[in-house]
């Protein structure tokens, strides 16, 4: 099922000016990567507690994130799915595995690790943003179409 | 202090996602649908957050130490080996099925949305299965071989 969204340059470039300070905050004051891998990969099997604890918060962190925009503006953000259920359970399998094995995503190596001008984020984001783009055209036009 | 510092960097990455349109994946996979319904805000959102964080590494990792803690945390791995590469192309495979990449979903669990927390589970289960077994198998393959 395909849904048409409409264009938000001024929110996303808000949005992402956002993700930005976070990432520059958490390195100011803690030394560390903002990814998103991380934060979960880290969860599970954790090296210590301490490794832990400081993960979970930050998970809170973001968790609460949407409630503010909800409290400030009286909308939750939007959150269209149009994809099935067991579309959502592969893809979030395929997700967790690839994520895991290439130590990152969209937020460690698309905006982290290219900042730091790391090869291989930059690699990486090459390679993950081909193959989603690959992946949606397949789907939506040559299996959906 | 460290924690509640964290929470807060947790929570201004949730609202920058929940803003942006990372978090919906309709927006997401029309990003990546150039020959459909293309949606291109996403640009917006990976450049804003580029564009901060390029800026404020610079600033950030010159100091000698992190505010709250003892040293910067970065990745010293330098080599484009195979688990970055297929990792990364699985990623994107699961990223272009779903719609959801883990910075994204996890902010968007906040929404309370079923969808988020079906794909949450399976990315939960992928990282766990991932980290047990195949970190471990590649490790030896690659001292194998």
């Amino acid at each position: 099922m395909i849904m048409e969204t409409v264009f938000t340059p001024l929110q996303s470039l808000a949005g992402g000016l956002l993700i930005g300070l976070s990432a520059v905050l958490l390195m100011a004051t803690t030394g560390r990567i903002m990814g998103a891998t991380g934060v979960v990969a880290g969860l599970i099997r954790p090296a210590s507690t301490s490794e832990f604890t400081w993960r979970a918060v930050l998970l809170a962190g973001m968790i609460t994130g949407p409630l503010v925009v909800y409290a400030l503006t009286g909308q939750m953000p939007e959150v269209q799915v149009p994809i099935s259920s067991p579309m959502l359970i592969a893809g979030g399998l395929i997700v967790g595995i690839g994520v895991t094995l290439g130590s990152g995503c969209t937020s460690g190596h698309g905006v982290c690790g290219i900042a730091r001008l790391s090869w291989r984020s930059i690699v990486a984001t090459l390679i993950f943003m081909v193959t989603t783009g690959m992946t949606v055209f397949i789907i939506r036009h040559v299996i959906g179409g | 202090m460290r924690l509640i510092s964290v929470f807060f960097v947790g929570l201004i990455f949730g609202v920058g996602i929940s803003i942006s349109g990372m978090a919906n994946p309709a927006k997401v996979l029309n990003f990546f649908d150039l020959a459909g319904t293309w949606d291109p805000s996403l640009a917006f959102v990976m450049g804003g957050a580029l564009i901060v964080t390029f800026i404020g590494y610079r600033v950030v990792l010159k100091q000698p130490a992190p505010i709250l803690g003892a040293r910067f945390h970065l990745p010293s791995d330098q080599a484009l080996d195979l688990p970055l590469v297929g990792g990364s192309a699985l990623f994107g495979l699961g990223w272009g099925i779903a719609g959801f990449c883990p910075g994204g979903a996890l902010p968007a669990i906040g929404t309370g949305k079923t969808e988020v927390l079906i794909f949450v589970a399976a990315l939960l289960a992928g990282i766990f299965f991932a980290k047990v077994f195949l970190v471990t198998l590649v490790s030896r393959l690659t001292a194998s071989a």
